[in-house]
């Protein structure tokens, strides 16, 4: 998104906002420190780096809250990394509710899904992955949605009328491969490139102990394949791909007891090569484990990928183990650490820890650790030595 | 043959003692059913209500933290309650918001909505037993009270802060429960509860949960009780929870569809 959009868009944030009487402001601040644990693979990468990131959020109603608008811009400045400095419209929405529909309309955030190691299902945000590597921070989607609901369960409708680009780390940026991926060289299938309108239909239930969605997606795929120009030798570069594609998506959620089991499948044709992937797995929680206040989650999930060659396609054939760690404190004190185990490879894996607490009720620290290890060509393999620690210390106002 | 009269003459006096014992039990069991029912019976037809509640939590330590949420709750006949849950401090939970369907004899339904994620989450119910927001109350004391939940046994009559009060044992049905039982203090005029007693899985006492300031809430002409503060103490911890209530109206044209995972998504 260009910076003059964001700037219209602030604009016209302010006009509507000033216009209301009541506006609820909220938000955080953070700053955050990366500290890789080994040099650098590629030139030019650094050891460390600092940032900074606000996210301020103005939320404001009307029509006794049957209408809202939420506005939330977001910017992250880095010490090191240009493509990591970037400013975003995370939301700008106007909803709408009635009594048996809901609109959205503006730029939005939706997730779906149920799984925890990989969100197959989840496809309306682009994935801001130069932001959080986990991949769970996510570009605003500019969308017009239609929400109905009943008895029957909710069934969503969307019209994407903009494409958001994946972010990649630049040449300054470490978490990336031996050259760094050209957003500005990317390449679209449609010739509408950006502005080709996307559809997307959900439709979502629960039954009892059930949580079912089946999805369809029709439009620009949000994950890219990344190819290689050796036009010129001197400055061969990759650059993103992304083609138009058919996504449906199942996920389920069955709650068995203190176990939840869940499963997320997809089929996607119209890239380089039509296929499905899935992923199946559980967690069981523990509440007041050893006679203490703490309730142990653990976590195993299977993922599966037809892809033999697809840069962001890791599990292919790969063993998720996890534990959730939760102190049920004052605090609010709480640990994920993860590993998952490539079953065709053993020296592919990867592994983290996720953990943060309060220090009072408008600070919170976290603490996240990445660990990749592969010895063999492959996605992993260009990240093997950036294992990194990161410090976060977040305001919330 | 004197001998024989006297021999069945202590053995009938002994059969009669132990069946006015089981008499004497059924009688309590009846009663405690009773009072359980007429209590239940006093608190329908409230329909829904919206409230606005302050949670302070203090450790052993002397530790302070103030959690402000808002309720709203809606009755289901036939049915445990429906209740909606937004937390509004501190700043970086804000906007969380929790779901929960209670069933007298199924398991409850949870979820809880992560508005930075934008996630719907589902919860698994036999967790009940767990704390509701790190305070002492467990998500299963923060459930409707419905008859079916509990077998009962009346214990005495007694006097609570000078009123007169029922005592009487309820034993969860739910094996998943984190209680063997509790023993509740109920008023005699209005069948308001105003203490209990929670024991552990291993019967040793766990928690004293005592409400107070009563206030009485009229909705289609009948008369509703609630307490504006409830304290918890856990007796093994020395931790302790106080619910105050800030603000409560009932009345407020809620519906179901105030309360499904739509709902959810947008509540804040």
């Amino acid at each position: 998104m260009s910076n003059a959009y964001i700037l219209a868009a602030a604009a016209l944030a302010t006009t509507a906002l000033s216009a209301q009487a009541e506006i609820e402001i909220g938000g955080s601040a953070s700053v955050e420190g990366r500290y890789f644990l080994q040099d650098a693979l590629y030139p030019g990468q650094p050891r460390s780096q600092v940032s900074l990131a606000l996210e301020p959020e103005f939320y404001t109603q009307w029509n006794s809250g049957d209408d809202s608008l939420l506005v939330k811009p977001y910017a992250r400045l880095d010490q090191r990394d240009s493509n990591r400095t970037h400013v975003d419209m995370r939301e700008f929405q106007w909803l709408h509710v009635a009594d048996e529909w809901e609109s959205r309309v503006g730029v939005g955030k939706v997730f779906w899904g149920q799984t925890e190691s990989l969100h197959l299902v989840d496809i309306i945000n682009q994935t801001d992955t130069v932001d959080q590597f986990d991949g769970e921070e996510k570009l605003g989607q500019p969308m017009v949605n239609f929400t109905t609901y009943g008895d029957w369960g909710t069934v969503s409708a969307f019209v994407l009328p903009y494409f958001r680009e994946r972010t990649f780390s630049g040449q300054d940026g470490r978490l990336r491969p031996g050259l760094p991926i050209e957003n500005d060289r990317a390449v679209y299938e449609s010739d509408s490139e950006q502005r080709h309108i996307d559809y997307a239909l959900r439709y979502q239930n629960s039954m009892g102990q059930w949580e079912l969605g089946l999805s369809y997606f029709n439009g620009t795929t949000r994950e890219p394949e990344l190819q290689v120009n050796f036009e010129d030798n001197l400055n061969a570069h990759i650059f993103p791909y992304y083609a138009q594609i058919e996504q449906v998506g199942l996920d389920v959620l069955k709650v068995q007891g203190a176990w939840l089991l869940k499963f997320e499948g997809i089929y996607r044709s119209g890239q380089s090569e039509d296929f499905g992937a899935a992923v199946l797995g559980f967690e069981r929680t523990t509440v007041g484990i050893f006679d203490t206040n703490y309730d142990l989650g653990l976590l195993m999930e299977y993922q599966y990928d037809e892809r033999e060659n697809n840069f962001f396609a890791i599990g292919q054939n790969d063993l998720m183990f996890g534990a959730r760690w939760t102190l049920n404190d004052i605090d609010g004190t709480e640990l994920l650490a993860g590993y998952i185990q490539d079953l065709d490879n053993t020296d592919t894996y990867s592994g983290f820890v996720e953990a943060s607490s309060r220090m009072t009720d408008n600070w919170r620290w976290k603490l996240d650790a990445y660990f990749f290890s592969s010895d063999v060509p492959g996605t992993l393999n260009t990240i093997r030595r950036d294992d990194h620690l990161q410090v976060t210390l977040e305001y919330f106002f | 043959m004197n001998y024989v009269k006297k021999i069945s003459l202590i053995w009938f006096a002994g059969l009669l003692a132990i069946s006015t014992g089981i008499q004497a039990k059924d009688d309590a069991v009846e009663k405690g059913l009773e009072i359980a029912k007429e209590r239940k019976a006093r608190d329908t037809g409230w329909d829904n209500s919206v409230a606005n509640m302050t949670m302070i939590l203090r450790n052993a330590q002397g530790q302070e933290a103030t959690r402000e949420m808002r309720v709203s709750s809606l009755e289901m006949q036939d049915d445990g309650d429906k209740a909606l849950t937004v937390f509004d401090s501190p700043r970086d939970v804000a906007g969380t918001a929790f779901l929960s369907f209670s069933h007298a004899m199924e398991p409850d339904e949870q979820w809880i909505y992560l508005p930075a994620i934008k996630r719907v989450k589902r919860i698994a119910s036999r967790n009940k037993s767990g704390p509701f927001m790190s305070s002492e109350f467990a998500f299963e004391d923060m459930t409707s009270f419905e008859v079916e939940k509990f077998s009962y046994e009346f214990l005495r009559e007694d006097k609570y802060n000078g009123e007169k009060v029922f005592v009487i044992e309820q034993t969860p049905e739910d094996e998943f429960s984190g209680y063997s039982k509790q023993i509740v203090w109920i008023d005699q005029e209005h069948y308001r509860v105003r203490k209990v007693e929670f024991f552990d899985r291993k019967n040793d006492p766990l928690k004293t949960l005592e409400f107070e300031d009563y206030q009485a809430h009229e909705v289609n002409g009948k008369q509703f009780w609630r307490p504006y503060r409830s304290y918890m103490y856990n007796l093994q911890t020395g931790k302790s929870t106080e619910l105050s209530t800030n603000s409560l109206e009932f009345g407020q044209e809620l519906d179901e569809s105030d309360f499904d995972k739509n709902s959810l998504r947008r509540a804040r």
